[in-house]
């Protein structure tokens, strides 16, 4: 029956494509599909049918490479490089090639703008266009997506990239647009993650869990790049070798290649049971507590400190992290506990964040209506708000959870169902400001 | 009557345990047995079983050993050892401990309803 083996052989492979069962496995469940494909076919089931039934009685991949994955969960580590077993390393070679594209791309763009010695406006707007395709491209592969997927994903970078490029930015408008720029490209990379299905509370969490993984490999790649350049300058300095021109070629292509790697990384990595984003969120959420706190109280009693401009901003750095930090917390945590001391404190630190961001969106206010409206001053309080409603939201569902009226989920939903009020507003920043600014 | 995942999850280990005691098996053999004796009602995913097999292994609850067997198929072959038997004790001095407790309590509740 050389169509039965051609099945089993398939239904092998795709269950090798699970990093925790190993060959031994494969072999002991393959064993247990002939004998109850055989024992089918005896009860008069024909070959076909036989197979499905067979199959299905084993059950689900991912069921069955979660439930491996939870007796052999070292198997993970072990593969992470593939050593003795290179499975994953299609995915890798995949990873390291759009790595060099996306290197490729952004040393084109470098040696165009004649970076470091120069640094034009478009070098700087177009960087993450240099890098997002890749990303994308490496999601959409790995999830083999339809062309309609391609298609939806390309289209915004290219409207913004059209955009960004035909618009006369001038100082402000081109520094707001440089900031908000790469958080929307990166929110708009959730569509090609999630495969086309942003709609799904689930892939946006997944999409959240993913940030938070990819972050912290990404810094720790970046830790060791620095060691590396450091190395390289103190040792090629006495040399005949520009050290400049070195790092000029170094520099980029890591930064670049790394986004890609680490993405690599976390999608390989998203099987291991433990991840260290609950390791982060218990060791900062208590400290951030603390620090939230003591702002709080401090500023309530000097309140016109807050007029400082340079505050504001370190404000506004505040609240991104305390919201990315709840956002982080959540996607960490396992949502069937009940509340403990940590979601307390977190509670704590969004009641501070709160009455901070109060305080900051009053006093920007007041600047806009004693020294009138800057492209500048309105995307403050613009993230003011934005930060506002996320932090209101969040205190209100995590108030109810942490007092028993309600459960994890409604806070889980709500922050999700929350990503797109955040992209808004940057396509806000980045399409409407500029002109609505005449590009200041 | 579809037996809650949960108490199927509880009870799979002494399940597994008891039926090598009858003598060493492989994981086909095992689940077949489980639906004789259940009469189909205790369903597992088949797959399940394994990562549970190797478990009890880790623990040193069984042996295992690949073998060949009779009809020429390689099979992996799990036995009990001194340690699983142990473990097996303990867990029926549970379930003993459960199942008299509802039994009173249901025995009761049946003679009540029932009436004089």
């Amino acid at each position: 029956m050389p169509d039965l083996e051609a099945d089993i052989a398939r239904w092998r492979s795709h269950l090798s494509s699970a990093p925790a069962l190993v060959d031994r496995d494969l072999d002991e469940l393959e064993g247990h599909l002939r004998d109850q494909i055989a024992d089918l076919m005896e009860k008069g089931l024909d070959r076909e049918e036989a197979f499905f039934v067979a199959v299905r009685r084993i059950g689900r991949f991912d069921e069955l490479s979660r439930e491996y994955a939870r007796e052999h969960g070292e198997r993970m580590w072990r593969q992470l490089f593939g050593a003795p077993d290179t499975r994953e390393s299609a995915g890798l070679v995949q990873a390291i090639l759009l790595g060099i594209g996306a290197a490729i791309a952004t040393q084109a763009a470098r040696i165009a703008a004649n970076w470091p010695a120069e640094l034009p406006d478009w070098l700087a707007l177009n960087a993450s266009f240099l890098v997002a395709p890749f990303l994308a491209a490496l999601f959409l592969m790995r999830r083999r997506a339809p062309a309609r997927v391609w298609a939806v994903t390309a289209l915004p970078f290219v409207a913004l990239a059209l955009l960004v490029n035909l618009y006369p930015l001038a100082k402000d408008t081109a520094l707001l647009v440089w900031t908000h720029l790469p958080v929307l490209a990166w929110l708009l990379l959730a569509y090609p993650y999630a495969g086309g299905e942003v709609g799904s509370h689930r892939k946006r969490m997944d999409f959240v869990r993913f940030t938070g993984e990819w972050f912290v490999y990404y810094v720790l790649i970046a830790l060791g790049g620095g060691v590396l350049i450091a190395l390289m300058m103190g040792l090629l300095d006495p040399t005949a070798i520009d050290t400049e021109q070195a790092v000029a070629w170094v520099l980029p292509t890591g930064a670049a290649g790394a986004v890609l790697v680490a993405a690599w990384l976390v999608e390989n990595k998203q099987r291991i049971i433990e991840n260290i984003a609950p390791v982060l969120t218990a060791v900062f959420t208590p400290l951030f507590a603390v620090l939230t706190v003591v702002a709080m109280v401090a500023y309530l009693a000097r309140f016109g400190v807050l007029f400082e401009r340079d505050l504001i901003g370190t404000f506004d750095a505040l609240l991104v992290v305390v919201f990315g930090l709840v956002l982080y917390a959540v996607s960490a945590r396992d949502p069937e506990q009940g509340p403990s001391l940590l979601d307390r404190l977190q509670l704590v630190t969004v009641a501070c964040a709160l009455a901070l961001d109060l305080l900051v969106a009053v006093v920007m206010a007041l600047r806009i209506g004693d020294l009138g409206i800057t492209p500048n001053r309105a995307a403050v309080l613009g993230l003011n708000l934005v930060l506002l409603g996320a932090l209101a939201g969040i205190a209100w569902h995590l108030g109810r959870f942490v007092t028993g009226r309600g459960g994890f989920h409604p806070l889980e939903r709500w922050l999700t169902g929350y990503l797109p009020v955040v992209a808004a507003w940057a396509v806000v920043v980045v399409v409407a400001f500029p002109p609505l600014f005449g590009f200041a | 009557m579809d037996i809650d995942k949960d108490l199927v999850a509880a009870s799979a280990t002494p399940l597994v345990l008891s039926i090598l005691t009858e003598g060493e098996s492989y994981g086909y053999a095992i689940l077949k047995r489980i639906r004789e004796l259940s009469g189909g009602e205790l369903d597992w995913t088949d797959g399940m079983l394994y990562p549970l097999l190797h478990r009890l292994h880790r623990l040193g609850l069984v042996t295992t050993e690949w073998r060949t067997s009779p009809e020429g198929r390689r099979r992996r072959y799990y036995a009990i050892t001194d340690a699983g038997r142990e473990a097996l004790a303990e867990h029926r001095r549970q379930w003993e401990a459960v199942t008299r407790t509802l039994g009173g309590l249901w025995g009761a509740l049946t003679l009540g309803m029932e009436g004089p």
